[in-house]
């Protein structure tokens, strides 16, 4: 044996770690993880999770709206938004807010979504203070210059045009068309050609007076910080913003009855099919079981079914793929196929009959204790850094679960039985009332209920 | 339902997961996308070692096999890695994506775990697992709860020796891999451009072909090459394992000893990896690919350099920064001159990727704002270059750009993974433990000389390839190559 071990003595004794072993779902998952909710002197709130082993710190931050909020005529502005951000705030131009991120080596990123806008800041412990005066600026005094937010409308245009030609693009923004007409979510997050090309710094303003207040924002924060300190942190970074938010009411989605099919040509070799239903709202009580059912479908991985039935033994695609995606207002079960065109029908064929299956036969007691192992023995996964800790917990507080979720997140999973799923799964999958785009040249399939 | 584009030396056996619930639209897409294909996975996925933090245990196996241990014990979980220096870059004439291929097959089954049965186990563990290959290397991962760690330690020590493969999976997976190809190149024209523009660099050197493969060739792929290409690679002694979470290196050893160290070495495989040559090259290449599926127009360079495993001392480094401050970011000189001073370009940014075990490359990338003609762009572009060389950098952007990239491998030392990414692929590369534990103090000896000095060197237009991507409203691709001549032989 040749061993090079620094400084330390091999010893075979050492060895069983495979005793340590505990049940997996009353495992914590993080070591000594302890998230304390901070409140500050003027009432803001923010889940921590101290870890002093790296000098850095993760904020992590969502407002309630999104792109739902946008101007009825000018879907993008959001998106616009969250393009400007670091365009200029407070005393500093464009170009010296990003030299300023730089030389402190902070990282600022916002990102549009129909319900929330995300922001995350990642800083060095020791450029702290600095770091979040650049965040508190671009929160408060954005600039929105005209030559500014012109060049960033160049870049949204451009990546308009190029999703035009990006299969996936286009089959999701028709697919969210074809299921949501009018309602907000009908619209593209990103705006079209059209709308962008109209939105004007003062749209731009006026959304941000409207959402990024007080009473809609929620914050996680991971990292090289204290209690007390986070507590000033909250007060100077978010407490001059407006006690008020200022949203519109959004209505709930109402589903029509019926499938569609709606083909899009494009001169490529393979199609890409993007289909789903009716889902379900995260605070559905069958939530669970539904995210159950996913798994087993199309969301786990190489085990799922149609990952099985698909690619597995019949070669059709590469990728395929289900989830659940629940919004504030309705919630989509939605996947995903790219196949050879000749081979669409015969895949699109293969996935409807997986569903129908599933909606009529719920799980086994075997694919529903091979996804319990799986939900619950992987949880731990989502814990193992400071910015996915920070994403769980920004997660758990947009969608109001409380924080004591992940202690018991795993006996929810764990306490689902095969007829919760059986009923759950008759609920649910709703073959009949698939939506499906397709984009290529897709042999084997026609358009329906248009 | 936004598939993320991945970074390109790379093929990844199944697609980019679905994450969670929200849907992002990425904020500046194509800067995104850009960032993505332009970041070498050593500034995606680097490692710091701070010093009260991670420090590597590096060991070795009776039969060869590497062991890099590195403790994170903030979760209780493990990243699980065998890397094998094989890649792409190692196949046989006429056999090309059969390293990937292979790849995908390793999920089949061995003596004692049927076939399609692997992945299944490890999600019954609780475990995420894939795997990737690239030109270089391959890599097999699973990150599970480190109370697992044994049973998917004993089932990728068994299949680096006991795979077994019908005839009907191999089929099967030919098709899979056919429509990977369709998804990742076939179907976008600027992977297409990227590819023929890579085949254009190298001559003779290997790094001319896909990891993915030429379809044609994908096509003839059997099982006996398969087993051919694991036969000559896969043994412990052409391998590195690494181990990043929750684990003391002494139980990483004994568990290794115990699993892997049954495994019997393969006298015929670890020497030098001895690849063609690459000769000098002598003139400038253009690509020109006219498809109707292009949304936007766009110009790509690249030219030819060497990497972190083959530059002298100090040059990667100089070209990592070199790349930060033409074009990293919205205030790099690319951004600033072609997209905030001349409006000419939607976005615009340079790169260097250095991970290369014979070669490296620098590029550039910028799309065209409105009707702008790729021809304009381009000599703006040269206007950059031609500015870094004869004028260098200043001692601001110099300090700038160190700030940036000495804090990013700080910033990925917070994620067990990218650790595990980063000492796997610079070992399987060629550099040592020490190599990556240098590289702060390397970045931070970078100098205003040296630059500009690998900026005149390497930034020659005779090493460079230049390739546009035109829309026309044809639906046919139509590539034109203008290969210049090559001769005499590379240093």
């Amino acid at each position: 044996m040749n061993l090079f071990i620094k400084g330390r003595t091999f010893t075979r004794n050492a060895l069983p770690i495979a005793l340590l072993s505990i049940l997996a779902f009353a495992a914590l998952p993080a070591n000594a993880m302890q998230i304390q909710e901070i409140t500050s002197k003027k009432g803001i709130k923010a889940w921590l999770v101290e870890d002093h082993t790296r000098p850095i710190v993760s904020l992590q931050f969502a407002f309630q709206g999104g792109a739902a909020q946008d101007p009825a005529e000018k879907p993008g502005v959001t998106t616009f938004v969250c393009g400007m951000m670091d365009e200029g705030a407070g005393d500093l131009t464009s170009e010296a807010f990003q030299q300023r991120l730089e030389d402190l080596a902070a990282k600022m990123n916002f990102s549009p979504s129909y319900d929330h806008v995300a922001g995350s800041f990642q800083m060095l412990s020791k450029n702290r203070d600095e770091s979040l005066k650049l965040l508190k600026a671009a929160l408060i005094s954005p600039h929105f210059d005209a030559p500014d937010a012109e060049r960033i409308r160049q870049q949204l245009l451009a990546n308009l045009k190029v999703e035009e030609k990006d299969p996936d693009k286009v089959a999701s923004h028709e697919w969210f068309k074809l299921a949501f007409g009018a309602h907000p979510y009908g619209k593209p997050v990103g705006g079209t050609q059209d709308s962008v090309s109209h939105i004007t710094p003062d749209d731009l303003h006026r959304y941000v007076k409207r959402i990024f207040a007080r009473d809609n924002v929620k914050v996680a924060v991971v990292g090289d910080i204290d209690p007390a300190s986070l507590s000033e942190v909250l007060d100077s970074v978010f407490g001059e913003l407006p006690e008020k938010s200022d949203r519109m009411p959004v209505s709930n989605v109402s589903w029509q009855d019926g499938a569609k099919q709606k083909i899009l040509q494009m001169p490529n070799p393979q199609s890409v099919a993007q289909f789903g239903f009716k889902g379900l709202l995260r605070k559905d009580p069958d939530f669970i079981p539904g995210f159950i059912l996913n798994y087993v479908i199309g969301g786990g991985g190489f085990s799922s079914k149609l990952m099985q039935e698909v690619r597995e033994k019949r070669g059709l695609a590469y990728s395929v793929y289900t989830y659940l995606y629940p919004l504030e207002h309705t919630g989509i079960f939605a996947g995903g196929v790219a196949t050879e065109n000749k081979e669409v029908g015969h895949s699109l064929d293969v996935i409807k009959s997986e569903l129908e299956r599933a909606a009529s036969d719920g799980l086994t007691e075997q694919e529903l204790k091979a996804a319990k192992d799986y939900l619950i023995g992987s949880y731990a996964l989502r814990f193992d850094t400071s910015v996915k800790i920070a994403g769980q917990l920004l997660a758990i507080q947009l969608d109001n679960l409380g924080i004591g979720y992940i202690e018991k997140r795993n006996s929810e999973i764990e306490a689902i039985t095969a007829a919760d799923i059986k009923r759950v799964a008759k609920r649910l999958l709703d073959p009949k009332n698939l939506i499906v785009i397709v984009v290529g040249e897709p042999e084997g399939v026609k358009e329906v209920g248009l | 339902m936004v598939r993320k584009p991945m970074p390109r030396m790379h093929v990844v056996r199944t697609r980019p997961a679905f994450y969670g619930f929200k849907q992002v639209t990425p904020l500046k897409l194509l800067g995104a996308l850009l960032m993505v294909l332009a970041l070498t996975p050593l500034t995606n996925t680097s490692a710091e070692t701070p010093k009260q933090g991670t420090i590597a245990f590096h060991g070795k196996l009776d039969n060869g096999l590497e062991v890099v241990v590195v403790p994170d014990r903030r979760a209780p979980v493990v990243t699980h890695m065998v890397w094998y220096r094989a890649g792409g870059a190692d196949e046989p004439q006429g056999k090309s994506g059969i390293a990937h291929f292979l790849e995908h097959l390793m999920f089949k089954g061995t003596d004692t775990i049927p076939a399609g049965e692997f992945s299944k186990i490890v999600a019954r563990l609780g475990g995420q697992d894939n795997a990737f290959t690239a030109q270089d290397i391959t890599a097999y991962f699973q990150r599970v709860a480190k109370e697992k760690l044994p049973d998917v330690m004993r089932m990728e020590a068994d299949r680096m020796a006991n795979l077994r493969l019908e005839d009907k999976d191999v089929t099967t997976e030919r098709k899979v891999i056919i429509e990977e190809r369709r998804s990742r190149v076939d179907n976008d024209p600027g992977s297409l451009l990227q590819e023929q523009m890579m085949a254009a660099l190298y001559t003779a050197h290997p790094y001319h072909t896909p990891v993915i493969g030429w379809e044609p060739e994908m096509r003839g792929l059997m099982r006996a090459d398969a087993l051919t290409f694991y036969k000559k690679f896969y043994a412990p002694n052409n391998a590195i394992l690494v181990v990043t979470g929750d684990v003391e290196p002494e139980q990483v050893m004994a568990l290794a000893k115990d699993t892997y160290g049954k495994v019997n070495a393969n006298p015929e495989v670890g020497g030098p990896r001895r690849r063609p040559v690459e000769p000098a090259p002598l003139a400038e290449k253009r690509v020109l690919l006219r498809d109707g599926r292009v949304g936007k127009a766009t110009i790509e360079r690249y030219y030819l350099t060497p990497s972190f495993s083959t530059a002298e001392q100090g040059e990667a480094e100089a070209l990592q920064i070199l790349g930060h401050i033409v074009g990293n970011s919205n205030t790099s000189r690319m951004y600033n001159k072609l997209v905030r001073d001349e409006k000419k370009a939607s976005s615009a940014s340079a790169y260097y990727s250095g991970l290369g075990l014979d070669s490296g490359r620098f590029g550039f990338y910028a799309i065209a704002a409105g009707d702008v003609k790729l021809e304009d762009i381009e000599a703006s572009l040269d206007a950059v270059i031609k500015d870094v060389i004869d004028n260098g950098v200043t001692a601001e952007e110099l300090e700038r750009a160190k700030t940036t990239e000495i804090a990013n491998l700080i910033y990925s030392s917070d994620s067990q993974q990218s650790l595990a990414h980063t000492y796997g692929w610079n070992l399987a590369t060629g550099r040592s433990v020490a190599d990556v534990e240098a590289r702060q103090e390397r970045l931070a000896a970078v100098t205003k000389e040296s630059v500009q000095a690998v900026a005149a060197k390497y930034l020659d237009r005779k090493r460079s390839v230049t390739g546009y991507l035109i829309p026309v409203p044809s639906q046919l691709a139509k590539v034109e190559v203008k290969p210049g001549s090559n001769a005499g032989t590379f240093h």
